[in-house]
């Protein structure tokens, strides 16, 4: 589903990605840790389409069209409430207008927005804005989801929402590159792990069953070799 | 081409909408035009120079000045939650997401300008009745181009610093050729000139038209992709 070739890219004298290659097939998820500036962020930007790369190449079966972005920002309209704004992405997307409000309404049942259905944006909370953009992500039925570091200033309670909502994603056969600096964040979703240091994965692979203490050893052990 | 269309129609719809329901660019753009023209009936000697010779130099200030207030709004609403991310992540062209920007940015700056207008007869009693129709002409012909120009700088800009100084900057010297004809055209029709005498004016605002549209079309998606 996701085919991504000695991608390399430059932000002038800063080498922010470096041959990275990977591919995901339906219903995997690729959770990518790394510090700052490791060029976690430009890699998603790069697959997503924004960043043309200096080299190599990144395939989205379905394309544009075929790809859900949810980051720390909820790229919603805040003076527009949250049916406005489903409506309005889905219809970029050209969900057919037959469906789009039985399927807002399923996301926002599934994401429990119910209450906030009619409220404007803005005036939602933090975890309230993060369903909201998570429903947006998913209004066009993505089969593919880039997720940076999305658990970004949510409390504990709605981190645990966002991971089981994406583990439940995940069984729904989309394939998911989740981007984070934190290994405790994003463990449990993992099917494959990168460590990403100055744009190189350093290192790559299955998960193999590693908790959350076994990958933090790994990773401090990868970084302290750097 | 009907996809360009559909889609620049959502974005334009969408931003008037977000627009509207906010009404602080709107509001702003309003009142400043009331105070220019307040200051212009106050600030004068009107027995130095007849009202009619001013007339054209007034309006035409304050709409330009009025337009750029109001093209700095064009791409604000975009950062509150990065939502232009998510417009250059969505399946649109780069193309209708100007269409759809110059679209909202013109219906927003004809308000403007028509309020202006209408303040514009009250505070200066000039008969514009007798000449309405071409007096329109004008107002649209001087205002597209410049709007496209505009709306191409005001996305430049938007993330740097001191945006609001610099689109003004970078604007004002490619508001001069439409100023001067404007300027000129209200005058001879104002002063009761046939319209036969401004055609060529009229010829030369539609040809700036032409080329700057195309030209901010063909540059915008560079100015949004890295």
């Amino acid at each position: 589903m996701l085919l991504a070739r000695d991608l390399a890219h430059a932000f002038g004298a800063v080498q922010a990605l470096d041959g990275i290659t990977f591919s995901l097939d339906r219903g995997q998820t690729l959770v990518i840790f790394g510090p700052n500036g490791a060029g976690k962020t430009t890699l998603l930007r790069v697959i997503a389409g924004l960043i043309r790369p200096r080299r190599g190449s990144a395939e989205v079966e379905g394309g544009r069209r075929a790809i859900g972005w949810i980051g720390h920002q909820s790229q919603l309209y805040g003076q527009l409430t949250v049916i406005e704004n489903l409506r309005f992405w889905a219809s970029l997307y050209d969900v057919p207008a037959g469906t789009v409000q039985e399927r807002a309404r399923a996301l926002i049942g599934r994401l429990g927005l119910e209450r906030q259905e009619q409220q404007p944006v803005r005036t939602l909370s933090r975890g309230q804005a993060q369903r909201a953009s998570i429903a947006r992500a998913l209004i066009h039925d993505p089969a593919v989801l880039l997720l940076d570091e999305p658990f970004t200033g949510l409390d504990r309670l709605a981190a645990e929402e966002l991971r089981t909502l994406l583990g439940e994603l995940a069984a729904d056969g989309r394939a998911s590159v989740l981007v984070t600096h934190s290994v405790e964040e994003g463990t449990e979703l993992a099917t494959e792990v990168a460590f990403m240091r100055s744009g190189r994965f350093a290192a790559h692979g299955p998960r193999a069953g590693r908790d959350a203490a076994a990958l933090a050893a790994d990773y401090r052990r990868i970084m302290a070799g750097a | 081409m009907p996809d360009l269309l559909r889609h620049a129609w959502l974005v334009a719809r969408k931003d008037l909408q977000v627009e509207f329901r906010s009404r602080t660019a709107l509001t702003l753009a309003l009142v400043f035009t009331a105070l220019v023209l307040v200051v212009f009936e106050y600030g004068r000697d009107p027995t130095a120079v007849p009202t009619l010779d001013l007339a054209p130099s007034i309006l035409w200030v304050t709409f330009s000045f009025a337009a750029v207030l109001a093209l700095n709004r064009a791409f604000h609403a975009e950062l509150e939650n990065d939502a232009l991310e998510g417009l250059l992540l969505s399946p649109i062209s780069r193309s209708s997401l100007f269409w759809g920007k110059l679209g909202a940015n013109l219906v927003f700056v004809a308000l403007v300008q028509l309020t202006g207008l209408a303040l514009f007869v009250l505070f200066f009693d000039v008969p514009v009745w007798r000449v309405w129709w071409p007096l329109i002409l004008v107002m649209v012909l001087a205002s597209v181009g410049f709007i496209a120009v505009g709306t191409l700088f005001s996305a430049m800009v938007v993330r740097t610093r001191f945006a609001e100084l610099m689109l003004p900057v970078l604007l004002l010297p490619f508001l001069l050729p439409p100023l001067i004809a404007a300027v000129t055209v209200t005058a001879k029709l104002l002063g009761g000139r046939p319209l036969s005498e401004v055609l060529g004016w009229l010829r030369l605002l539609a040809a700036y038209d032409v080329t700057f549209v195309t030209l901010a079309t063909l540059l915008f998606p560079a100015t949004v992709t890295e």
